[in-house]
């Protein structure tokens, strides 16, 4: 059986069954995967341990591409089959790829109006197909670690990716066989992991600082929901940049030219990756480095040189941090909390000068490295519906209920408001009257009981439904609200299969204010709703019994009623319908109450006769068959 | 009969009890769920309902309704590590088969 925890009172979850869910970092320089165990968010390694796995896809002639890990070197001595930073050519046009300048080694084709594609030795990949490379991999680490097929995964990207880019990266997971719940910006995944969604409202400052680019986001959180109020940045401005630095440095002292090979220069930049990780921590840092002509350099970087090294590096900043609270319209003190994302933010000169410019102290707690993936994971988790009632984040729910009008012009509501999406609810209905062949499904909006009272979104057709008596056609309609808020519609008769839809965005034109005005009608309507249900459900209720009566009377009301008997039928009949149309539902009730006694000995009897009229001219046997 | 903890489930429930600072103890209970027909339901409680039935062991309080003490009567409650997830588990010996997804059982 599945393990439990100890629930509060009355808050035994539903399902105890856990789902599997995910969140990814699909980072421009390193990705990771995340995922909720048991009640903490952490990232998962794969079998050595490594957490970050490098975007890196090498494309080999005639085998699988390899990602990751150890891929990294070939950027170098394989660069056209090793593409790195793929995350910067997503949903671009070529003309954008040469804007970005001529520092990638990647021969690019344009295949007529598509996207550009990159050439390798195993042939012409989009960077959508590239980027899917990665996802599989991290999709892989995520099922070997939890044990089970993926339900969904939240992705991050960057507060200022345009639609053509989320596009892309949706298509990138499509093609892993992801299904993506949400895609999520990395500064609210950020803002999640360190659970400022749960704190007061407030504005926040996410500072980013990754290995290529550098981001500075300004959310606002209000009501449950996190607003980008503003972003900026540097999309050429990182971690490299300080290793380049520190290996300009290096060539300096070390007296070697830059003209020096491929490998070399690589070596060093190596060397001063591994001087700057390792001065996060101490005050000094020796190397030892191999000149082209085979002479050997020794030396050491202390860290006070090394901060004078990057101070210049780290203003670069400072200017979009100062950009960033100018669009938004607000000053330093109107601030709450500072969070620091990226590994380069591990840098102490980092977080004194960032913490120095929005004068607060900025949060550090979590791996700068696994802030935005541990969010995400914490929003998969809530997003796929691990967590019950109360636990669940605001952060996008369906702000009225959704539903369809049934018979009496009632509301059968199928995703009750504050659902969080996306969400999909099926429910079968069936047909009112015998030989029906299509049915009208109106889709309404709205809390109140009567269609009349709610907003009507769509209303569409389902023809082709085979003739069959009142009752015994199954037709499901599903409705799914996807992410962003759209909603489809579907219905489908269940023996034939025949189906139709329609695809309607429901908050489109309602502001907030009819929102509320729409709530406020439902509570102080709501006993007047729940007394016109009830009678609009007894007028249907008695229509369905007339209809039926009316049908049993013409066919065999004749053969089996002597004319005492229909007389006091037609009576509970005629009283029926005269009060069929009133508001009165509990005279409704008692006529139906009365008719129902009174037809009781003619349906016994037709039952009888039924099934008479079956079992003659049949021998014993051909019904018996034992 | 009754309810019994092993010692690695009373260890946890005391520390879930001290962590929260107050409560009585634990229920057990069920409930119709799943695919199934039963679910098991595992709470703390602040005050025991006057139906119910308690059982003491290993220093933590356990109570039962009546209703699900059929069900689960001779149960023992552990806690386990399966792979990355830990958890209570239920050993009761009244199960004849459990669903497939783990949630439900009947008897």
């Amino acid at each position: 059986m599945a393990l439990m925890q100890i629930s509060e009172p009355g808050e035994a979850p539903r399902a105890a069954r856990h789902r599997h869910a995910a969140g990814i970092d699909l980072g421009t320089t390193n990705s990771l995967v995340a995922a909720v165990i048991g009640e903490r968010a952490v990232t998962l390694g794969d079998e050595q341990g490594n957490q970050l796995l490098p975007s890196v896809v090498r494309y080999l002639a005639g085998g699988s591409p390899r990602v990751g890990l150890g891929d990294q070197q070939f950027v170098h001595d394989d660069p056209h089959n090793t593409i790195s930073s793929v995350k910067r050519f997503m949903g671009r046009g070529v003309e954008d790829i040469q804007k970005l300048g001529d520092r990638f080694p990647y021969e690019f084709v344009q295949a007529g109006q598509g996207m550009p594609r990159i050439r390798t030795v195993a042939g012409d990949f989009s960077p959508v197909e590239v980027s899917a490379e990665i996802l599989k991999a991290l999709k892989e680490r995520a099922e070997q670690a939890l044990g089970g097929g993926l339900e969904g995964v939240v992705i991050t990207v960057p507060a200022y990716f345009d639609d053509a880019q989320r596009q892309a990266t949706k298509d990138a997971a499509q093609l892993a066989g992801l299904n993506v719940l949400r895609l999520l910006n990395e500064p609210t995944a950020a803002a999640i992991a360190y659970g400022l969604d749960q704190g007061a409202e407030g504005i926040h400052a996410i500072y980013d600082l990754g290995g290529g680019t550098f981001d500075i986001s300004i959310l606002r959180f209000s009501k449950g929901v996190f607003e980008v109020l503003a972003t900026a940045g540097d999309s050429a401005l990182g971690g490299d940049d300080i290793d380049r630095v520190i290996a300009e440095w290096i060539l300096e002292q070390a007296d070697i030219g830059r003209d020096a090979d491929q490998a070399c220069l690589q070596q060093i930049v190596h060397h001063a990756r591994q001087a700057k990780e390792t001065l996060t921590e101490r005050d000094e840092v020796e190397f030892t480095i191999e000149r082209p002509d085979g002479s050997l350099w020794k030396g050491a970087l202390s860290r006070p040189v090394f901060e004078d090294l990057v101070r210049p590096i780290i203003k670069r900043t400072l200017a979009p941090c100062k950009r960033v609270l100018r669009d938004a319209d607000i000053g330093v003190n109107d601030i709450c909390e500072v969070v620091m994302v990226g590994g380069s933010t591990r840098i102490p000169l980092v977080r004194d000068m960032v913490g120095a410019f929005f004068q607060r102290q900025p949060h550090v707690d979590i791996d700068p490295d696994k802030v935005v993936a541990i969010g995400a994971a914490i929003q998969a988790d809530i997003l796929v519906g691990n967590k019950p009632g109360d636990d669940m984040l605001l952060l996008d729910v369906i702000p009225l209920s959704l539903g369809i009008e049934t018979m009496g012009g009632l509301v059968e509501k199928l995703i009750p408001r504050n659902t969080t999406i996306p969400v999909t609810r099926a429910q079968k209905f069936t047909t009112f009257k015998d030989g029906q062949t299509a049915m009208a499904i109106h889709v309404v909006q709205g809390e109140r009981e009567l269609v009349s009272d709610n907003r009507s979104l769509a209303r569409f057709k389902l023809h082709g439904i085979p003739p069959m008596v009142a009752g015994a056609a199954h037709i499901q309609v599903t409705f799914q609200v996807d992410a962003d808020g759209l909603l489809s519609v579907s219905a489908k008769e269940l023996s034939t299969g025949v189906e139709t839809g329609i695809v309607v965005k429901p908050s489109y034109g309602l502001s907030e204010e009819e929102i509320e005005h729409m709530l406020r009608d439902s509570l102080t309507h709501a006993s007047d709703d729940i007394n016109a249900r009830r009678l609009r459900e007894y007028q249907v209720e008695a229509e369905r019994a007339i209809n039926v009566l009316q049908v049993a009377l013409d066919e065999s009301g004749e053969r089996l009623l002597s004319a005492e008997e229909r007389a006091r039928i037609d009576e509970a009949l005629a009283a029926l319908e005269a009060v069929q149309g009133g508001d009165d539902y509990l005279a409704i009730k008692e006529a139906m109450a009365h008719l129902d006694r009174a037809t009781a000995e003619f349906a016994e009897r037709r039952m009888n006769a039924s099934i008479h009229d079956a079992l003659t001219g049949h021998k014993v046997d051909e019904i018996c068959p034992d | 009969m009754g309810i019994t903890l092993t010692e690695a489930a009373a260890d946890h429930v005391r520390r879930f009890l001290r962590k929260r600072g107050r409560g009585g103890g634990i229920r057990l209970g069920v409930k119709t769920s799943g695919c199934s027909g039963l679910a098991y339901v595992l709470e703390v409680f602040d005050e025991p309902e006057p139906e119910d039935v308690v059982f003491e062991h290993r220093d933590v309080k356990v109570v039962v309704d009546p209703k699900s003490l059929i069900y689960l009567d001779g149960t023992e409650l552990d806690f386990t590590r399966e792979g990355l997830n830990e958890g209570f588990k239920f050993n009761n010996p009244n199960v004849k088969d459990a669903c497939g997804c783990g949630e439900s059982f009947n008897v």
